[in-house]
């Protein structure tokens, strides 16, 4: 839902980046976000491609990886993914377990064009 | 040429986030950010809060809404610091409202501010504005649902308020689904049942509030 701002911050930090190391221009933005973000990646492609126009960013291809969200269950140790509609251990049932990944958001690396190329 | 980042992409509100809890703990002062429904209770929660805390506490308040200034005027009437954000139709705060707005109060003074997010429970849970407390209320008449509906309003919060607790028998709460859900949202996560009109049941809360004094 708030895709908007999100990916203004996306090209902003990527530009900063780009900045940082000197490049000519943006190739290719790998994202991870975990399955649990409420981050729409249709509409993450949608806003990039209006607020990249006529910047070093344009031509650049988004990846988002979705990484599955993971528990951590108190009573067997199970650390593992579950499916994000069933809230219990998939090994021992247990409903005692704690969320411990799936809300990742974060930029990881981008390919770049170097001025040599 | 490859560059490895790993930056995350909602710094631009985490690092306001962050300065802002700087600043309220250098001033020594507890920021709890309420959130929930329209109509869930939040306002009358904070003004009973408010009742049984003022004695021992300094108080500020931050109401937030898309028009008009109703509680704000309904916190100003218990001469309570307190001031009106209007958000013109943003379904959410950010941090950046709450740094822009804080010097409307003297910190020196407070040692409990309360914001009202906006009555919604999607977008708030998303946005962390300063606060050393996140507390999501869910009322009775909203259905026992609603931790499933909604997991990150309640995964990233610190209390579970169940409002109008008085009215559990005429909706068939189940409120031991509602526990577990948050629980294994969030094992930490604190429950607290009250009826905010009688105050029954916010002794516990007013004493979890209180614990968390700086």
């Amino acid at each position: 839902m708030h895709e908007l701002p999100v990916t203004q911050s996306i090209v902003n930090i990527c530009l900063e980046e780009l900045e940082k190391n000197k490049g000519k221009a943006v190739k290719e933005i790998n994202i991870v976000e975990g399955e649990l973000s409420d981050m729409v990646p249709e509409s993450i492609h949608m806003y990039f491609e209006i607020l990249t126009k006529g910047t070093k960013l344009q031509d650049a291809v988004l990846n988002i990886a979705k990484i599955p969200a993971k528990i951590q269950c108190k009573d067997c140790s199970f650390e593992g993914t579950f499916n994000k509609t069933d809230f219990f251990c998939s090994k021992c049932g247990s409903e005692n377990i704690s969320i411990v990944g799936g809300r990742e958001f974060y930029i990881d690396s981008m390919e770049v064009e170097d001025f040599g190329d | 040429m490859e560059i490895k980042i790993v930056r995350q992409i909602l710094d631009w509100n985490e690092d306001c986030h962050r300065e802002l809890r700087d600043l309220l703990d250098e001033k020594k002062v507890l920021m709890i950010n309420v959130m929930g429904s329209p109509g869930g209770g939040k306002t009358t929660l904070i003004t009973k809060l408010i009742e049984g805390l003022h004695d021992k506490n300094k108080i500020g308040v931050i109401e937030a809404d898309i028009a008009g200034k109703i509680d704000a005027e309904k916190i100003a009437a218990l001469n309570i610091p307190v001031v009106q954000l209007n958000t013109d139709g943003a379904c959410h705060i950010e941090a950046m409202s709450i740094k822009n707005i804080l010097p409307d109060f003297d910190l020196e003074e407070l040692d409990i501010m309360f914001i009202e997010n906006i009555g919604n429970l999607v977008c708030p849970a998303e946005f962390d504005i300063g606060e050393d407390l996140k507390l999501s209320i869910l009322s009775v008449p909203e259905g026992d649902d609603k931790v499933e509906k909604y997991p990150l309003m309640f995964s990233r919060a610190d209390a579970l308020v169940i409002s109008k607790y008085d009215m559990k028998e005429y909706f068939k709460f189940d409120e031991e689904r509602v526990i577990n859900n948050a629980k294994a949202l969030n094992n930490e996560i604190e429950i607290f049942k009250v009826n905010s009109v009688t105050g029954e049941g916010t002794k516990e809360l007013l004493q979890w509030i209180q614990n968390h004094r700086k």
